[in-house]
């Protein structure tokens, strides 16, 4: 039963032949793969192997960078990213939670109100609504209550980085991309957003990039491995880790490199 | 054995160094010292309410009051800061996140070059240029707290510019980032979030144009008229506090003189009260 729910499970983003360039530097060469909805796919590997390259190519903040250029095709929904979205339309369907929490200098309230606002809402009383529904869902509801009016750069990092996953969540995208967004926090507060993903991944389809092995084997459905810019290996999170059917794969999770 | 220790490398460094720093601190309370000593008694002497808000100042009839040259100054500053601040601020912003690399080789040499004029040049170019203009436009013959203002607002455009550039650009990239990333367009990201982010520091770049715009006085005495009267109209001519000094100086004696120095402490208190200002802004953003 379990199995065929998984099999039923829609495709949300296809990448096909996907190459990356630097400038003259080739970071990734010739990706193929599919990201299910309502999963967590986790993708690790060494520092440098192209993970988070990837995942900015998903909602195109590599075109941020002056010298980035790729080819192949990456899909949404069946439609070109590079093509058929405006880049901001596809950055309200794609979100996106940083390495290092990253609140704007304003109180929380006006930080989830942010991109709700940009989209052009502009009444109080639905903007509080997606405020509160927003801070619940990243379960930061609680500690912040009665403090909305309070800069968001007061709260702890741990809380910080909730905050910016509500701030996601409040542009009601369909997919969250989250680069190592543990890797500044303490145990305690990894833990409350591994926590999370695992209930935002209900509604959303998450793409994680992770420093952290444990942390894929923890909550991750499907695994990609990463190497030198190449997709290694890629699947269910149990296999990759107990059943590596490539050598690299099996030398970095029994942790001989990296 | 001492005078090996006390002239080893070190110690001359030391005392070279702290002594380039006190010849800085001497200087500013020797002024202090001479404009207090020497302005202070004649403020006494006229009388301080006499003196800050007396309408005439006639010294052939011993009437001492600076009022009209204190809301000259005043006036032409706030002129300066309305026109030159909108201005600056935006070209900032556009400087740090608008600019292609090619213009910006263009623009910012240029800015810094704007910073080195001489005032006289800008007096020059505001007698020719500026003085028929605001005629022309406006009527009356050019000489006036509106050319004024428009001089001082461009004279400040470097100092504006620079301190606000450097402001937005240490504005943490990462918010950018955040902001796009949420699909808001470039235009949205900059000026909702990062120009908040950079709120304190603009301020300081206005603080600052207003000490520049205050302090200024050959390109002021050349277009502004200098009429010792209370301004009514920014049309009309108008004499500020620098002017007031620089004019009278030469010919100057006795109570006259000191009357002068007298308006030179009102300045300095209104510079001072900028600087401190300026520096109550600074700490504040240290600690937020």
């Amino acid at each position: 039963m379990e199995n065929l729910t998984q099999e039923n499970k829609n495709i949300r983003i296809n990448i096909e032949d996907l190459n990356v360039y630097y400038g003259q530097k080739k970071a990734l060469n010739a990706i193929n793969m599919e990201i299910k909805e309502n999963e967590i796919t986790a993708f690790i590997g060494p520092s440098g192997c192209g993970k988070s390259t990837l995942l900015k190519c998903l909602n195109r903040m590599n075109d941020l960078v002056p010298d980035f250029n790729m080819s192949g095709k990456i899909t949404l929904d069946g439609e070109d990213i590079n093509k058929k979205y405006n880049i901001n339309d596809l950055r309200k369907k794609v979100g996106m939670v940083f390495q290092k929490p990253n609140p704007f200098e304003m109180s929380i309230y006006d930080n989830i109100a942010f991109g709700p606002r940009v989209t052009g809402i502009k009444n109080k009383d639905e903007l509080d609504k997606i405020v509160e529904e927003s801070l619940k869902a990243a379960s930061i509801w609680n500690d912040v209550k009665d403090n909305l009016k309070k800069s968001a750069l007061a709260l702890s990092g741990g809380q910080q980085q909730r905050l910016c996953i509500a701030r996601a969540i409040a542009v009601k995208p369909e997919v969250l991309l989250m680069d190592e967004p543990t890797s500044a926090l303490d145990p305690i507060s990894t833990e409350a957003i591994e926590r999370l993903c695992e209930e935002l991944k209900e509604k959303y389809t998450i793409v994680i990039v992770t420093h952290n092995m444990q942390q894929a084997k923890r909550i991750a459905d499907k695994t990609a491995f990463f190497y030198i810019g190449e997709l290694v290996e890629f699947g269910e999170t149990h296999d990759i880790f107990k059943n590596p059917k490539e050598k690299a794969t099996h030398r970095y999770v029994k942790g001989k490199f990296g | 054995m001492m005078l090996k220790i006390i002239l080893n490398k070190e110690n001359i460094a030391r005392f070279i160094f702290l002594a380039a720093a006190y010849v800085a601190v001497a200087c500013v309370i020797l002024i202090c010292v001479f404009l207090f000593t020497q302005g202070v008694p004649p403020i006494a002497k006229i009388g301080l309410g006499d003196f800050l808000f007396g309408e005439k100042w006639k010294p052939s009839q011993n009437l001492y009051g600076i009022l009209p040259m204190t809301l000259a100054s005043i006036y032409t500053t706030v002129g300066a800061i309305v026109i030159g601040a909108p201005i600056g601020i935006l070209t900032a912003t556009f400087l740090s996140y608008f600019c292609p690399q090619w213009l910006y080789k263009v623009l910012k040499p240029m800015v810094n070059l704007m910073a080195g004029i001489p005032s006289i040049v800008y007096g020059f170019f505001g007698m020719a240029v500026l003085v028929p203009f605001v005629s022309y436009t406006f009527g009356g013959n050019g000489k006036a707290l509106l050319t004024a203002s428009i001089l001082l607002g461009v004279m400040i455009l470097p100092t504006i510019i620079s301190v606000s550039e450097s402001a937005i650009r240490s504005a943490q990239k990462s918010y950018y980032e955040g902001a796009v990333a949420l699909g808001a367009s470039h235009e949205i990201s900059v000026f909702k979030v990062i120009l908040p982010a950079a709120k304190s520091g603009i301020i300081s770049s206005v603080i600052l144009g207003i000490g520049r715009a205050i302090g200024e006085t050959m390109a002021v005495v050349m277009v502004a008229g200098n009429q010792a009267i209370i301004p009514t109209d920014i049309t009309r001519g108008a004499r500020t506090l620098t002017s007031n000094i620089v004019i009278e100086m030469a010919e100057a004696t006795d109570l006259h003189r000191a009357a002068l120095i007298g308006t030179a402490v009102v300045l300095f208190v209104l510079v001072l009260i900028i600087n401190l200002l300026f520096s109550v802004i600074k700490t504040r953003r240290k600690h937020v």
